[in-house]
């Protein structure tokens, strides 16, 4: 027994360590984002985290994949619970070590796991389905090949795995009680797995130990690997949705922040004077706009990472279904990308050295120059993302800095400075309108 | 009719109950014209005391802002309010949902500060009150109706129901189209299309748009922001139905209704 439980913690210290190694990465590259301050509104965001979040919200907007997302969830939440025993049991040698305590209702709980394990299995088995034989739309844009495919393709085939795992431990176990093997002692029958242990009480006890036992290890061995590939994966979204949806923007979709840098500088180039209530910047800005990561909010990369790739933003973009390259969902992506990108570069050379690259890189301004700014991608995300907020960073990058502008907006730039009006009226005839209604 | 701007009131010492923003739609596109004429008829009809400001007034700097330029928007942005808060302006009525947006959201971190309202709004304001009276349902009141929602209005200031309750008092029957309220579809216009080419696609925004208003069999395609009209114009004319079927902004409609009594509303 006490090989088996050093065995299990080192497996388990193993996996705690690289995670939150590789945790500590994804903090650090998103505190390479531009420093900016979340003031106030705490009740307002906490309100966010519980009604998008915790209570999927937003997901309702699109009812069956909110009911099998939903499945889902509520089966990681509460399934943990029972990876916690399982936990114990595996550092301190004991079998189902809650059960003397809470004995009359454990059946109940982990009958209650079981029916959620069904409709995990279930659920990830008709997403399968959905992604890869009825080729639902959202998931065939251009940007959906290879990774970001298989990606979610393993996180379901991952989960249908550990979920069977955990059945046919159940199974086993409950086959070996009947049989009085053992220290498997009578738990009371747990609602799916009971009736399929009578099944299998003619495999011989000691396969079935073996069936239990392995089950039990792959189980724990693919839960502490799944926690290990979370933070390579699009799946990291089950951790960062939370401050997510807590950081979100409070503010009216179509409001653009300001930037506030060089309001003292348009101030003293039209001859008023300095406004007290706008301090002057500590530094200037590093560019206008954003031209790589580094020039975005930290708020704007945290969304990056919790992107679960679920294209209901493109799927919405007016751009994209008329058939432009614009995909909001592509905009979070490669943000992502290219922060890991950076990421790389620093774990080589100890500090960012320069790659010659920038977001501008990843994403085309074709792309940029697309976007209607509706603000449906914002609106249709589950956890508040907004793919907007990048995009017109890198515009104001283009405009004002890289001086990379259509034709047709210069001659609308020049007209609103000296017509005020982006087309070419002189002033004076703002009025005539109302002349000419008499 | 005679619409003061703001400097005669204030030559006189006086200061009008509202300022009609117009924005550089409704003052130089003819479409959106008929708009701006249509909210003076019905201010008028009110008895609401409003004046413009002429050619004091400027582009907001939206189109150059979603476009990228910053610079720009502000320089139009201060000079605005420092116009707005040199006649002491409160209280703004403005037709164009890009003008509303700027001047009730992105302004007062600049120092602008007023109550600004959509027209829209206001309108249904009015008629809630009882300070214009509509006309009784005719023949063509009762025909069908789609209402395009204006991005800007919608997911971005969350009215949607303003402009449907003027249409309900119109007893007009609303036939939504398969996108509507905060899934509406865009027109194709909104953050500095207007002024460029779409990029390369299948298709156009606004025709795409058009064909699902098309879609609801409605004589008439209500909206209310002078972008998604031209929009829908031109999408209707690509159709080969501008015939058939109109765009109208809901103050047209709405302009249309007035009960000829000259003694409603004083």
């Amino acid at each position: 027994m006490l090989i088996a439980q050093i065995v299990f913690i080192a497996l388990l210290v193993i996996a705690i360590t690289l995670f939150s190694r590789q945790v500590r990465k994804i903090r650090r590259n998103i505190l390479l984002g531009r420093d900016e301050q979340i003031s106030g509104n705490r009740w307002k965001r906490w309100k966010n985290v519980l009604l998008l979040a915790f209570g999927q919200k937003k997901m309702f907007r699109n009812w069956i994949p909110a009911i099998l997302h939903l499945f889902v969830y509520l089966g990681f939440i509460i399934i943990n619970l029972e990876i916690l025993e399982i936990i114990l049991d595996g550092i301190l040698g004991t079998h189902r070590l809650f059960l003397p305590y809470i004995k009359p209702v454990y059946p109940a709980f982990i009958s209650a796991f079981e029916v959620l394990a069904v409709l995990v299995i279930l659920a990830c088995s008709i997403f399968l389905i959905r992604r890869n034989i009825l080729h639902v739309r959202r998931f065939e844009n251009p940007e959906m090949t290879c990774w970001p495919r298989r990606d979610a393709n393993n996180i379901l085939i991952f989960e249908i795995i550990l979920m069977l795992l955990f059945l046919t431990m159940n199974a086993s176990d409950q086959a070996l009680q009947m049989k009085h093997y053992g220290h498997y002692y009578p738990t009371g029958s747990f609602l799916i797995t009971h009736p399929i242990a009578q099944h299998l009480q003619q495999i011989s006890p000691g396969l079935l130990v073996g069936l239990e036992r392995g089950s039990w290890w792959l189980h724990i061995a693919g839960v502490l690997f799944f926690l290990n590939y979370l933070p390579y994966s699009k799946h990291f979204h089950i951790l960062l949705a939370f401050p997510n949806t807590y950081y979100a923007s409070l503010e009216p979709k179509s409001q653009m922040p300001l930037m506030a840098d060089i309001v003292p500088e348009v101030r003293s180039m039209m001859g008023l004077e300095a406004d007290d209530s706008q301090s002057a910047p500590a530094s200037p800005p590093v560019h206008f706009g954003a031209r790589d990561v580094f020039d975005l909010s930290w708020r704007h990369l945290l969304a990056a990472y919790s992107c679960t790739e679920c294209g209901r933003c493109t799927a919405a973009c007016p751009a994209n279904q008329t058939g432009k390259k614009l995909s909001p969902r592509k905009i979070m992506m490669d943000t992502r990308d290219r922060l890991e990108e950076i990421g790389r570069n620093i774990d080589m050379h100890g500090s960012f050295v320069d790659d010659g690259k920038s977001l501008l890189n990843y994403i085309s301004e074709e792309e940029l120059r697309a976007c209607t700014t509706c603000q449906a991608c914002v609106e249709e995300c589950p956890v508040s993302i907004s793919p907007l907020a990048i995009i017109l960073e890198l515009r104001r990058y283009l405009v004002m800095e890289a001086s990379s502008t259509p034709q047709e907006w210069n001659a609308m730039f020049t007209s609103i400075e000296n017509n005020g009006a982006p087309w070419t009226f002189p002033p004076d005839e703002r009025g005539q309108w109302a002349s000419r209604l008499a | 009719m005679q619409i003061p701007t703001v400097a005669e009131l204030y030559a006189k010492g006086e200061k009008p109950e509202l300022l009609y923003w117009v924005g550089c739609a409704a003052s130089f596109d003819q479409r959106a014209q008929r708009t701006a004429r249509a909210l003076a008829t019905i201010f008028t009809r009110a008895g609401i005391r409003f004046a413009i400001l002429a050619q004091e007034e400027s582009c907001t700097g939206d189109p150059a802002r979603r476009a990228g330029n910053e610079f720009l928007f502000q320089m139009m942005a201060l000079k605005n309010i420092q116009t707005l808060n040199q006649y002491g302006i409160q209280t703004i009525v403005t037709s164009c949902p890009h003008c509303f947006n700027t001047l009730k959201n992105e302004y007062p971190a600049l120092g602008g500060q007023y109550e600004v309202w959509h027209h829209t709004q206001y309108l249904y304001r009015l008629v809630r009150e009882g300070r214009i009276s509509l006309k009784p349902a005719t023949a063509e009141a009762l025909q069908s109706v789609t209402y395009h929602d204006s991005c800007y209005l919608g997911r971005g200031n969350g009215i949607y129901d303003a402009p449907r309750d003027i249409l309900q008092a119109l007893q007009m029957k609303i036939v939504e189209m398969a996108h509507h309220r905060s899934r509406g579809m865009c027109c194709g216009a909104g953050g500095a299309q207007m002024w460029k080419e779409e990029e390369k696609g299948q298709t156009r925004v606004n025709i795409a748009r058009t064909q699902e208003a098309l879609a609801t069999g409605s004589r008439t395609i209500a909206a209310a922001c002078p972008f998604c009209n031209t929009m829908l114009y031109d999408g209707l004319k690509h159709a080969g139905k501008e015939e058939e079927v109109q765009v109208k902004d809901i103050a047209e409609l709405v302009a249309e209704h007035l009960a000829s009594d000259p003694t409603v509303g004083g």
